[in-house]
């Protein structure tokens, strides 16, 4: 079965190596602040012993004071898992690093999350609406919209 | 052989704006229900003898051999299939054969909720079918939207798009009640006059 990795221990080594970028860390997850997330994502990906190389999924909630992204990772190597999240503050033009050169799975995800929430994803290569369609108003998973 | 980059006609972000412009206005132009395509049986239609019986054969082989266009949206296609199955058996009314070219069907099954996105092609579909056609609206979502009557991505009712024939209510409609549905649009049919036909 899957483990979850401890985001103490985590956070202590991205603590070494980013000073100032962990946020919180609590149960398996670990908050890191928005600019720091590619450099974090990379990090937890390629470090031995985590090789975080699995996307299992990436969401957004709507907190209406910030959107929290949320990346569950999943090591194939080792089976664990652990949470990365992020917090997005800007409401008007909410703009993440996108982790689709580190996870080619999350293409799809991202242009989910930017079709349903707006935010934009620098560096996607085809970052466009996936359900909706082009010219549609709004963000409609976002809570305040209607 | 070039060193050139190959001439694309048209590039994906056109046709996804195009695709956006096509649902813009088909949403523009579907405000209010088609009407139920029924007034025809009230009227009164003096038939003469050889019409009305003209009229008979024709309406009993347009009734008992309906192709329906295999098209299933959402989760009442799986009622949709279950009624095709051996169980309940929908080739008893000579319908078994769920046509996958709506050039060959006769009766559509719009079979669940109806997405703006989707709405273009469901009217595609519908023109493609040749006359005489029928629809039938199987579920809550394609009768009035249902539950996501009020969403954002959800057509209230297919009948915004397409004039229905036939509503089977229900989330979804047991397989019995989609039978029901058709022996009462076998009856309707077999109403027709070829005289007069809308
Ligand atoms: S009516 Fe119910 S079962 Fe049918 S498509 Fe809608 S939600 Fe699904």
């Amino acid at each position: 079965m899957t483990t979850l990795l401890s985001a103490q221990n985590v956070s202590k080594e991205l603590m070494a190596r980013f000073p100032d970028m962990v946020v919180e860390s609590s149960g398996s997850a670990v908050l890191v602040k928005s600019q720091a997330l590619l450099e974090v994502a990379a990090f937890l990906k390629a470090t031995p012993g985590l090789d975080l190389d699995y996307l299992t999924l990436m969401t957004v909630v709507d907190y209406l004071d910030y959107f929290e992204v949320v990346y569950l990772l999943t090591s194939l190597q080792h089976n664990h898992s652990l949470t990365l999240k992020t917090r997005l503050f800007d409401r008007d033009n909410p703009s993440l690093a996108s982790v689709v050169g580190l996870w080619k799975g999350a293409d799809y995800q991202e242009r989910e999350v930017y079709d349903m929430f707006g935010i934009k994803f620098v560096g996607h290569p085809n970052l466009k609406r996936l359900f909706l369609w082009e010219g549609f108003q709004g963000y409609p998973m976002r809570k305040d919209y209607l | 052989m070039g060193s050139e980059k190959p001439a694309v006609p048209y590039s994906s972000v056109d046709l996804d704006w195009a695709e956006g412009h096509t649902i813009e206005s088909l949403k523009a132009e579907s405000t209010q229900p088609i009407p139920d395509p029924v007034a025809w049986i009230d009227e009164e239609i003096k038939r003469n003898v050889l019409v009305s019986s003209v009229d008979y054969v024709i309406d009993w082989a347009r009734r008992s051999s309906m192709f329906p266009a295999g098209f299933g949206l959402a989760c009442c296609a799986m009622e949709m299939v279950a009624t095709g199955t051996a169980r309940f058996d929908l080739s008893r009314f000579g319908m078994e054969v769920f046509r996958a070219s709506p050039r060959q069907a006769d009766l559509m099954i719009v079979s669940g909720t109806v997405t703006w996105k989707m709405a273009p092609s469901v009217k595609l579909i519908y023109e493609q079918m040749a006359e005489p056609k029928w629809v039938l609206a199987m579920g809550s979502c394609a009768i009035s939207g249902g539950t996501f009557r009020e969403y954002y991505s959800v057509v209230p009712g297919v009948n915004r798009i397409i004039p229905v024939d036939i509503y089977v209510p229900g989330c979804p409609p047991r397989p019995d009640a989609l039978l029901d549905g058709i022996i009462k649009l076998h009856h309707k049919v077999s109403k027709i006059s070829i005289a007069k036909r809308h």
